[in-house]
């Protein structure tokens, strides 16, 4: 029954200065779905990289054999010929190219060179039936959603006859109903034949969908668990990834609660492309002097966009409310006003908007307040670095020094540095959204910690998390969001999972 | 024997200034052995500064525009559109040259506020406003002049393109005193500076050069300022306009590295949508570099006005080429975010030596364009070779990266921030979360 289709073995891959893996052992069985864990930076795309040619096979030490022959695969097209598809985490697809263009990219139908168009979409539209997409193959990328564009990566996959199928953690952009679609469809697919290897962060989505699991861990495979062996459970395979139990996942807080701080009242977003549409509808909440409050809501619900609008009108148009700050009006409408009246906003989507990342570390805190370390427009240098040093410290960021690029660093420590940009900015109200999206456990807790000595302080918190459990252990309150609308406002004795998704799915009428 | 590899290990790190000055120094040994030793007389060291100061210039306003991830093309232009202005405003209108200096510095900041605005505040890109700013004041120039020259300009202007500093021993000594006392003074205060300055690092935890390489590169910078001290104290003494150069490089190298707009320009081209989102005025701080540029390239107009002692309609042709080489030579990133002004004035210093060396040797414009081009193209090939062994990323994941799709949390562009130097706005913008709305 269990026929392994690849077995890796003794794979070891070396850049300058850092071992990413060591003696890797992977064993893939014909048919399963097999993922792979890890914490950021265990080695787990670097992993896949080999395996798919991206790395050339002289340029790591170790065998593979795919279907029980070696393979030596000097580029991605070698891989492909034999079967082997990766989708990375970031699509390759083109914008302003058809859903067909570019299923067929790189593998046009043609003949002499010209392109069949008709059987371009003819079998593109074949390919969208078996992963489940209802669009017109013409239609172009730019104009369908992310997680529909996921299911054309599968489809460009299946076209070039897949046998193993790798995704680089699919469900990360998704929302839960396009996430659910995934899964089903890679558990489809597997019915078919199609072997898939699948790495995630999300541990229920593999108890979901995996047959084996292989933890990697800081570039060693620490183990294999097998369904058909005693199963997958939650915490042996967070105990596998990070080398120890993690008995509390939450830093225990008592909350000190005071007088409000922030007030957002009847707060109405329009969409800044599409003048029909309303994002966020007369929203109100407030939050208080020492208080964590949540904001939870599915994708679209409206969460970064009410709190981006908020910040500077980041985002939308025709931005209408009220915002009050210790019960008076204030003017948050560009971001040096919000900054001036104590408000930090830490994106969710941190290298992108959040940190200048062929900077150094300490210009990447200063970012926010230089003013602070400035005397007539001229920055004092050694004073910022000292600051720079106090906050690697207090908050733990690992890097060899303030001067270390910030594009270096993991995904926990950057995270560190747009919280210390923050914090060095003196906020009263900090909005943290995503605070731990594509952090390893152990840096979660980290973060968990700093979210809570800030309440501690006496810092009003806003979080926006798509995690519940998350939101469920560091928040005092949590508000729910729906389409736009405020659905729900939980006090956290009172909240539990299914309460919150019940508001969270709630239509406004 | 440990303090050698930690120096070489750190040479390795830093290849790409060290590179760059390393073959500064290679062509000029090349084309002193080529030229029989004309190249480092005397006079042609002097030449060679006043020759290059404005390219020089402009490289210092041009480096800053590109670290903020734009790029002017009009500085040409605007050079010879200010001597036209400067033309007309001494020799037609009889204006004191002290007068015409800060008038003619005024229009160029006007012209750069002209160009700031379509940039930062309607958000048209550098490159077209720019290409279009070429062919206004192109126009404007030849509009000026009426297509005809104007000459000649008083002394005390020309004095600015091709004058010496005087000769304080009164004619009785082979040695320009004054130039001797600025070049020793000078090198002590660098020497100084940068013995501090270590000394700083090393208070507050900062990684520091080795000892052996921070001592070899000070020593020899000190002896490279040395010997051109008495170079050009042995012909006719500093010329004026390195004076104004030496000014403006330590001013701008200071602004650019220790003020807040300095910061702000290298946050805005290192990720614009960071920058924003931590309060940086954007807008500003791009429309300032451009009346920054406007005002530089309005001086390098009139320096090189100065030394032609006429202003011409063709004047300042092609200048922005070698401005722009000079940024990208000395290390500038296309994308923006990297850059000194240090780096631009040894890039425009390549250039420099590679034209007076080739014109020494009796080589056409012809072969002097085609070297000058491969030299610009080796240099920037270079970089990214470096950067992708650095990198360790294969040519295919750099395809990959170019062709990919954006991950879906950056799909909501939000509407203030929309970029005007980065025009790619992501895929399916704003579309995640409404589709699902």
């Amino acid at each position: 029954m269990n026929v392994p289709i690849l077995q890796m073995r003794g794979i070891t891959k070396t850049f300058p200065g850092v071992k990413a893996l060591q003696d890797v052992t992977l064993d893939v069985n014909r048919g399963e779905v097999h993922a792979i864990c890890g914490e950021n930076g265990a080695g787990k795309s670097t992993l896949m990289k080999v395996l798919s040619g991206v790395y050339a096979h002289n340029t790591f030490e170790g065998d593979i054999l795919f279907e029980n022959e070696p393979c030596d695969f000097a580029s991605i097209s070698d891989s492909e010929k034999r079967g082997i598809v990766i989708i990375h985490q970031e699509l390759a697809l083109s914008p302003y190219l058809s859903i067909a263009e570019n299923i067929f990219l790189g593998n046009e139908l043609a003949s002499r060179g010209w392109v069949d168009w008709r059987k371009t979409n003819l079998e593109a539209a074949k390919l969208l039936a078996r992963v489940g997409l209802s669009e017109n193959p013409v239609t172009p990328i730019q104009h369908i959603s992310v997680g529909k564009q996921q299911l054309v990566e599968i489809a460009k996959a299946l076209s070039k006859e897949v046998k193993l199928l790798i995704l680089d953690e699919p469900t990360a952009a998704l929302n839960d109903e396009d996430s659910d679609h995934l899964l089903d469809l890679i558990l489809h697919l597997k019915g078919q034949g199609v072997t898939s290897i699948i790495i995630s962060h999300k541990l229920n989505e593999i108890r979901k969908v995996a047959d084996a699991v292989t933890i990697i861990r800081d570039g060693k495979s620490i183990e294999t668990l097998r369904v058909d062996q005693g199963g997958i459970t939650q915490e042996r395979i967070i105990r596998g990834m990070v080398g120890r139990d993690l008995d509390s996942l939450y830093p225990e807080r008592e909350p000190q609660i005071g007088e409000e701080v922030l007030r957002i009242q009847d707060w109405t977003v329009q969409h800044p492309q599409d003048h029909t549409r309303t994002v966020v509808h007369n929203a109100s909440l407030n939050v208080r002097k020492g208080e964590v409050v949540g904001l939870a809501g599915l994708m679209g619900a409206g969460r970064t966009e009410l709190a981006m609008s908020v910040f500077g009108r980041t985002y939308g148009r025709a931005v209408s409310g009220k915002v009050f700050k210790h019960g008076k009006e204030i003017n948050t409408s560009t971001v040096p006003e919000a900054i001036r009246h104590g408000i930090a906003y830490a994106t969710e989507d941190r290298k992108h908007y959040g940190l200048n990342l062929i900077e150094d570390i300490k210009r990447n805190i200063s970012m926010a307040a230089l003013p602070k370390l400035s005397k007539r427009g001229w920055v004092d240098g050694n004073q910022e670095t000292t600051v720079a040093n106090s906050y690697r410290k207090s908050m733990n960021i690992k890097a060899p020094s303030v001067a270390a690029i910030t594009g270096k660093l993991s995904g926990g420590n950057q995270q560190k540095v747009v919280l210390s940009k923050w914090m060095f900015s003196d906020p009263d109200v900090l909005i943290l959204d995503e605070p731990t999206r594509g952090i390893d456990v152990g840096a979660k807790f980290e973060i968990y910690t700093i979210i809570a000595e800030l309440a501690a302080q006496g810092k009003a918190v806003i979080v926006i998390s798509s995690e519940l459990p998350e939101l469920l252990g560091i928040c005092d309150r949590i508000y729910t969001l729906s389409a736009g609308h405020v659905t729900g406002e939980v006090p956290i004795a009172a909240a539990s999972q299914e309460t919150l998704m019940h508001y969270m799915t709630k239509e406004k009428e | 024997m440990s303090a050698l590899r930690e120096s070489l290990g750190f040479l390795a790190s830093r290849l790409r200034q060290v590179g760059i000055f390393v073959a500064l120094i290679l062509i000029v040994l090349l084309f002193q052995v080529l030229t029989d030793g004309i190249l480092l007389q005397p006079q042609n060291v002097s030449n060679l500064v006043v020759q290059n100061s404005y390219i020089l210039i402009l490289a210092i306003g041009m480096v800053m525009v590109i670290i903020a991830g734009h790029i002017d093309l009009s500085v040409g232009s605007i050079a010879g559109f200010i001597g036209a202005v400067a033309g007309v405003m001494i020799v037609h209108w009889g204006w004191a040259w002290w007068a015409a200096i800060p008038a003619c510095l005024l229009v160029g900041a006007l012209v750069g506020a002209w160009q700031g605005y379509w940039i930062a505040y309607v958000g048209i890109p550098a490159f077209i406003v720019t290409l279009a700013g070429m062919l206004i004041f192109r126009g404007l120039t030849l509009i000026t002049l009426k297509n005809q020259q104007i000459t000649p300009f008083p002394d005390e202007l020309r004095a600015l393109g091709g004058g010496f500093l005087p000769d304080i021993s009164g004619g009785t000594s082979v040695l320009e005193w004054l130039t001797v006392i600025l070049g020793v003074g000078g090198t002590a205060a660098l020497l100084f500076q940068s013995i501090k300055e270590r000394r700083v690092r090393r208070k507050f935890n900062l990684e520091n050069e080795p000892m052996a390489w921070f001592a070899t590169k000070t020593a020899f910078i000190a002896v490279l300022m040395l010997v051109i001290t008495f170079l050009l104290a042995s012909y006719r003494g500093t010329p004026i306009v390195l004076l104004v150069l030496a000014a403006l490089v330590i001013a701008y190298s200071a602004l650019m590295n220790n003020s807040i707009f300095g910061r702000h320009t290298y946050a805005i081209g290192g990720n614009l949508h960071a920058a924003e989102l931590s309060g940086i005025k954007t807008k500003a701080v791009t429309f300032r570099l451009f009346v920054n540029m406007g005002v530089l390239a309005a001086l390098a107009g009139l320096i090189f006005t100065a030394r032609l002692n006429s202003a011409q309609p063709a004047g300042g042709t092609g200048f922005e080429l070698d401005s722009i080489a000079a940024a990208f030579i000395g290390g500038a990133a296309v994308q923006g975010g990297i850059g000194t002004v240090a780096g631009a004035m040894i890039g425009g210093l390549i250039m420099g030596v590679l034209n007076n060396g080739m014109s020494i040797l009796g080589l056409g414009t012809d072969y002097q364009q085609l070297i000058k081009g491969l030299v610009l193209l080796l240099a920037v090939g270079f970089d990214i070779f470096n950067k992708n062994r650095a990198g360790g990323g294969s040519s295919i994941a750099k395809r990959f990266k170019l062709r990919t799709t954006p991950p879906a949390t950056e799909t909501k562009t939000p509407a203030a921030t929309t970029a005007p130097a980065k025009p790619a706005t992501p895929v399916a913008a704003g579309s995640r979360e409404s589709e699902n709305a």
